[in-house]
């Protein structure tokens, strides 16, 4: 057998287009083996007679679809779904809006930088959640106080990515605006502000992956209950709910609920990257 | 102070110059500049003293790390001085009471590795200048930078952003981009180093042309002998640090000039002369930088 690919009538065969995107068969083939291997794990017991570890202890995907089919009907699942979305979208807006230019001033002055940056790196290693007992004692709402949790998960993230961002930008960038007359605030909006704007996407699609992990988490603690004054709810709390009420098919259909919800997000995050920073995908 | 330390080195003559413009001239006189970086006082620059008329091609050649850089750094206004002064057209850029220059549209830099805004479409990069300055409306700006791409076959290219084109339609961007600001000294710092040599010789010709149709003072530093002499009205040897001009070769080949100039037998005299000079500095550089290391 050569190495050589094989050659037909003078032309590699390798040159003819695949009839379907490669990348598209790659994913549908992944996904199928995956259920596959996980329905034939979880009915391993009633198929063979015992239980695979792990596993064997999950609700079968096919169960889970048909827990599923009548939750799609019912709008408390929706208002599940528009709950979390509507709180990690505040948070997030929020640590964009707050985030960026507080991470732009960082970059930019050097007094701010040695005034700000101490206490930023002393609140940054606080994980998010643990900020739930004192945020609830802060905000007088308890929809206020998932929201500064969320917002929390994003903001380290987009401060820290912004400040990254602007300070590697090439000081030749900088030293040509100069040399062509750029006055300090042209330099500031045609160079350092899009100059970031790839780590300011970069921080954003991290930090809308991190917001969703920690409002799921906010809304399981929080619970379902409008004691504070909230409506509750949402994907964490239906998991939650799920688990206490036994329906575990209903567990993995609010997971899998939570997975596509951050993929359309992180999926948004990208194409709206895309559109703004377009030197960057044309390579 | 010895008189080879403040020798001045005298500019070509005007004749030499095919239709010199007027403006333009750069004066460096006895410029000094010790880096002191954690008290270590290093001379990057020991009593520079060198004079390039309005229109001339100066080529400085020079040992790695002499202080090339510093120099045209300090032309340009990124860096200070610590004494002597440098004057363009008889104003004073920067001197004894003002260490460092004011960066402006005048002196415009080409980088070594291009320094073309990845975020703006070649044509936003080469109109950037004058939009900036308030000279152009941005209408303006657009069309006269059209234009100035036309003539350095650059049409076609006005759409894409810079990291969608060559090496060496982005060096020619960079150029166009500089001299869309009318400077009368376009500061040029081993611009074409990162480019293979087919894209190298064709970019030679093309800054030539370039040149031809806007006369300005050129400062180019290179470590390129071959490219030095083909383009350079005089090539001015530096010294191994602290930088200092050790030698003036004026190019007696006629502008304007093309490739055939390589293969010509006074071309191959020049490159002689110049080789024997920079290798002596090479060497001594070599050995410096032997006795740091050790």
């Amino acid at each position: 057998m050569s190495a050589i690919a094989p050659v037909m009538n003078g032309q590699a065969v390798r040159m003819r287009k695949p009839m379907v995107n490669p990348s598209l068969i790659r994913a549908v083939t992944a996904i199928g083996a995956f259920l596959i291997l996980w329905e034939v794990g979880a009915r391993s017991e009633e198929w063979f007679g015992f239980t695979v570890p792990w596993v064997g202890l999950v609700p079968a995907p096919t169960a889970v679809l048909v827990a599923w089919g009548p939750l799609l009907a019912d709008p408390g699942y929706w208002q599940s779904w528009w709950l979390s979305f509507a709180r990690v979208l505040a948070g997030f807006i929020a640590a964009m809006i707050i985030g960026i230019p507080l991470g732009l001033w960082i970059a930019v002055s050097r007094l701010f930088r040695g005034m700000a940056f101490p206490v930023f790196e002393i609140l940054r290693p606080i994980p998010p959640l643990a900020w739930v007992p004192a945020s609830i004692i802060f905000w007088p709402t308890q929809e206020m106080s998932i929201a500064f949790v969320t917002f929390l998960g994003a903001f380290y993230t987009v401060v820290i990515n912004v400040v990254g961002g602007a300070q590697s930008i090439d000081s030749r960038y900088i030293q040509a605006a100069k040399s062509m007359g750029s006055s300090g605030m042209d330099i500031f909006r045609r160079i350092i502000l899009p100059g970031t704007l790839p780590s300011i996407f970069i921080g954003a699609a991290v930090g809308m992956g991190i917001t969703w992990e920690v409002v799921v988490a906010a809304e399981m603690i929080s619970g379902g209950g409008s004691s504070m004054g909230g409506s509750g709810g949402g994907l964490g709390f239906f998991i939650w709910n799920s688990y206490v009420g036994g329906s575990y098919e209903q567990i993995v259909v609010g997971m899998i609920s939570i997975g596509i919800a951050g993929y359309l997000s992180s999926t948004a995050i990208r194409a709206l990257g895309q559109r703004f920073t377009p030197w960057l995908s044309s390579r | 102070m010895s008189t080879a330390n403040s020798a001045t080195i005298r500019q070509p003559d005007e004749q030499s110059l095919s239709s010199a413009a007027a403006k333009g001239a750069i004066r460096i006189e006895r410029v000094n500049k010790v880096y002191d970086p954690q008290g270590a006082a290093i001379q990057a620059v020991d009593d520079c003293s060198l004079d390039i008329g309005g229109g001339e091609i100066c080529m400085i050649v020079g040992p790695s790390g002499c202080g090339k850089t510093t120099l045209l750094n300090a032309i340009a206004g990124f860096h200070s001085i610590t004494n002597g002064s440098i004057f363009l057209d008889g104003e004073l850029l920067c001197g004894p009471d003002r260490p460092r220059a004011e960066p402006g549209p005048d002196r415009v830099v080409v980088f070594q590795n291009g320094a073309l805004f990845p975020w703006q479409t070649n044509l936003e990069n080469i109109a950037f200048g004058p939009i900036m300055q308030g000279a152009l409306s941005k209408a303006e700006a657009f069309e006269k930078a059209r234009d100035l791409m036309a003539t350095a076959g650059l049409l076609g290219t006005e759409d894409s952003y810079p990291g969608e084109v060559s090496s060496g339609v982005r060096r020619r961007v960079e150029i166009v981009r500089a001299l869309m600001n009318d400077p009368k000294v376009l500061l040029l710092d081993e611009p074409f180093r990162a480019l293979d040599s087919l894209t190298k010789s064709v970019m030679h010709e093309a800054l030539l042309n370039i040149y031809y149709q806007n006369k300005v003072t050129i400062f180019f530093i290179t470590h390129d002998l071959e490219e030095a002499i083909f383009l350079g009205h005089r090539v001015v040897i530096m010294t191994t640090r602290p930088c200092r001009p050790k030698k003036s070769i004026l190019v007696d080949i006629p502008h304007p000039r093309d490739y055939s100039v390589l293969t010509s037998p006074r071309f191959r005299e020049l490159m002689d002369e110049t080789m024997e000079v920079v290798h002596e500095e090479a060497v001594k550089a070599f050995q410096a930088g032997e006795k740091e290391g050790a």
